[in-house]
């Protein structure tokens, strides 16, 4: 079981070197649920969650994690609290299933302790909860794409955080595989109430997924909430730069958007075509 | 409060893991074996072989007749010079190689070594220092060319390929400096300029030794302090920070010591070709990756060493310098790890 954990940022500002991506970020990721971050490429979906990490200096402003300055707190002391899967970690070559998971126990650990029972235990529910603790002794390179993606799922589990972040981690996988990642955090939330935050770049699976919807697009923070009141024709438009239509899942009965294009979008899309 | 440790639970997570760290400590053993075999061959083994207990006898001061000589003053102070010298060149070159995921990123081929030698040749030719002073030198040089490679390679993108290839260029600048300080100096001999050269033990003694050592002990307990997040930066520095890795700091440090060894180690039997390249590949072919590249890196470079200097003494038709000898050995892999990493973009 984890900790309700207070997450968010004061007029936050977010780039590299001088040149800043985000301006005036102000937004509080609710406590035991799931955020989704989504924006166009390259809108800085990236650069925010990597700021909230503590992985970016802000350029100003604040993160702010249970009201402490996160960028003044230290580094193990948040690895203890915030877990990340980036968006393209390094496998380094040879590593197994087991040892890249173990890698996860590493803030629990000070300059000269040792592996101990808590760890195994920790890898082990990691290697569960993702269901790949038969793959343990595996090489990393000789996984498929969606195993890999449940292997670091597990090394980020095996931290056993409160808060996990996660950059993009359904990309590079077939749409099965993408629900069954999904699935699995919704699992982690559901069992752990894990706070989870992530970036997707399917705004439909992120509608689905997320109790809580952040968009990002021309420097800051377009609008955010449930994802009923974010997923609009206006704010796609706006967001993407795409028409479409807002119409009702069949599935989950939350809102679905279909794309309008040029070809092979029926009347609507010779509209749009028109308007052009 | 009852414990209860569920072993069945616990199986495949701890089974994996100690599998992985079975082999590497086997690995570790038979290297160490090997390495104290090496020494014992070089330490009774020369244009003769002396018996076993002769030599023995002289290590332990005890009256082993003309045997003292040939051991205690000969044989002893080179074997040691090769041992902690192939250590630091082993930890050295793997905790770059490391350090920047890639083996091309030795400080043999980046200019570090030219620079620490480079550095050790003016300090003995133009400032007629001697001991201490020429490895503060040569540190000090090895130090700036790593700023100063840093800093010309640096910028996004690339920037593993771009080190290489201006150290690489660095490089050839620097050994031509030590060239050119060579032929200033027209009291050497052609083995002492050699050693600058190439690397050499020729005439090693043992109050050479002692400052390698204390090199080996200071900044290879740098590195032992810094390993586990050197290990955790091959996952790339977004997931090692996420760990709770301060990945500038480590990086600050890994340098720091890896520069140390290097140039101690230089600055006492040059730049021995090729043997902090060498040893990190083969490391990590032998520990496949994991956690021990390091020690098993080190162990690599001391046997390296050992059996590159007993070769070119008595096995060859010439008697040649162990760095001519390593060079030969490290040229082909270079060429072949080169046309590799053309095809794949090799990885450490
Ligand atoms: N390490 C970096 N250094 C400099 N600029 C960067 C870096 N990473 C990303 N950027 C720039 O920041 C902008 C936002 O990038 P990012 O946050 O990665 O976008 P997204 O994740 O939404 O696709 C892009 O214009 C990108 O070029
Ligand atoms: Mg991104």
């Amino acid at each position: 079981m984890t900790m309700a954990r207070r997450l968010r940022t004061k007029d936050l500002s977010a780039g590299y070197d001088s040149r800043v991506i985000l301006k005036d970020i102000s937004l509080e990721v609710p406590a035991g649920r799931i955020t989704a971050i989504v924006g166009g490429n390259a809108s800085g979906k990236s650069t925010l969650l990597r700021t909230l990490a503590r992985i970016l200096k802000p350029k100003g402003g604040s993160v702010l994690l249970d009201d402490n300055v996160i960028h003044d707190m230290p580094s193990n002391a948040v690895a203890r609290i915030m877990g990340l899967l980036p968006q393209s970690p390094i496998a380094p070559e040879g590593i197994t299933v087991a040892d890249l998971v173990g890698r996860g126990r590493h803030p629990h650990h000070g300059l000269f302790s040792r592996w101990n029972a808590a760890d195994d235990r920790a890898v082990t529910d990691a290697l569960t909860a993702t269901g790949i603790a038969g793959l343990a002794e595996r090489d990393l390179d000789t996984l498929s794409g969606g195993q890999r993606q449940r292997a670091w799922i597990a090394m980020a589990l095996a931290q056993q955080t409160d808060l996990l972040l996660l950059d993009e981690p359904t990309t590079f996988l077939d749409v099965a595989h993408q629900i069954d990642v999904l699935d699995l955090l919704v699992d982690m939330n559901l069992s752990r109430r894990t706070t989870v935050v992530m970036v997707l770049h399917d705004l439909n699976l992120a509608v689905r997924y997320a109790d809580h919807l952040i968009a990002v697009a021309q420097g800051g923070i377009h609008c955010q909430g449930t994802p009923a009141d974010v997923l609009t024709e206006a704010t796609v438009k706006t967001v993407f730069g795409l028409d479409c239509r807002i119409v009702t899942d069949p599935v989950s009965g939350t809102s679905t958007m279909v794309p309008i294009g040029r070809h092979k979008s029926g009347s609507v899309g010779q509209e749009a075509q028109s308007r052009k | 409060m009852t414990l209860i440790i569920d072993t069945q639970a616990a199986a495949p997570a701890s089974h994996a893991r100690n599998r992985g760290t079975r082999r590497a400590v086997i690995v570790l053993n038979m290297l160490g074996l090997c390495l104290v075999g090496l020494i014992a061959l070089t330490l009774s083994c020369g244009q003769g072989c002396l018996p076993p207990a002769h030599v023995l006898a002289a290590l332990t001061g005890a009256d082993a007749g003309g045997a003292d000589f040939v051991v205690n003053d000969l044989r002893l102070p080179r074997a040691l010079m090769s041992l902690v010298v192939g250590l630091c060149f082993g930890l050295g070159g793997a905790a770059f190689q490391v350090m920047l995921r890639n083996p091309l990123a030795s400080p043999d081929i980046i200019g570090i070594s030219a620079g620490a030698g480079a550095a050790a040749v003016f300090a003995i030719v133009v400032l007629s220092l001697e001991g201490w002073a020429v490895s503060a030198v040569a540190v000090s040089a090895g130090l700036g060319i790593a700023t100063l490679i840093w800093g010309l390679s640096s910028g996004r993108g690339a920037a593993g390929a771009r080190l290489i290839l201006v150290g690489i260029g660095v490089s050839a600048m620097l050994n031509s400096v030590t060239s050119y300080l060579l032929l200033d100096a027209p009291a050497w001999d052609r083995a002492e300029a050699m050693r600058w050269l190439t690397g050499s033990m020729n005439g090693a003694q043992l109050v050479q030794v002692w400052p390698v050592v204390a090199a080996l002990a200071v900044f290879g307990g740098l590195l032992a302090v810094s390993a586990r997040d050197l290990d955790l930066l091959r996952l790339g520095d977004d997931a090692a920070r996420a760990l709770g890795v301060r990945s500038d700091a480590t990086r600050f440090r890994v340098t720091l010591a890896a520069v140390g060894l290097v140039a101690f180690a230089t600055s006492a039997a040059g730049p021995v070709a090729f043997v902090a390249f060498l040893s990190g590949p083969i490391a990590a072919r032998l520990t496949r990756g994991g956690r021990f590249i390091l020690p098993a890196a080190g162990l690599i470079g001391a046997i390296l060493v050992l059996a590159g200097d007993y070769a070119g003494q008595f096995m060859l038709p010439a008697r040649l310098p162990v760095g001519v000898v390593t060079g030969a050995i490290g040229a082909p892999f270079l060429l072949l790890l080169i046309v590799k990493a053309n095809r794949n973009g090799g990885t450490l």
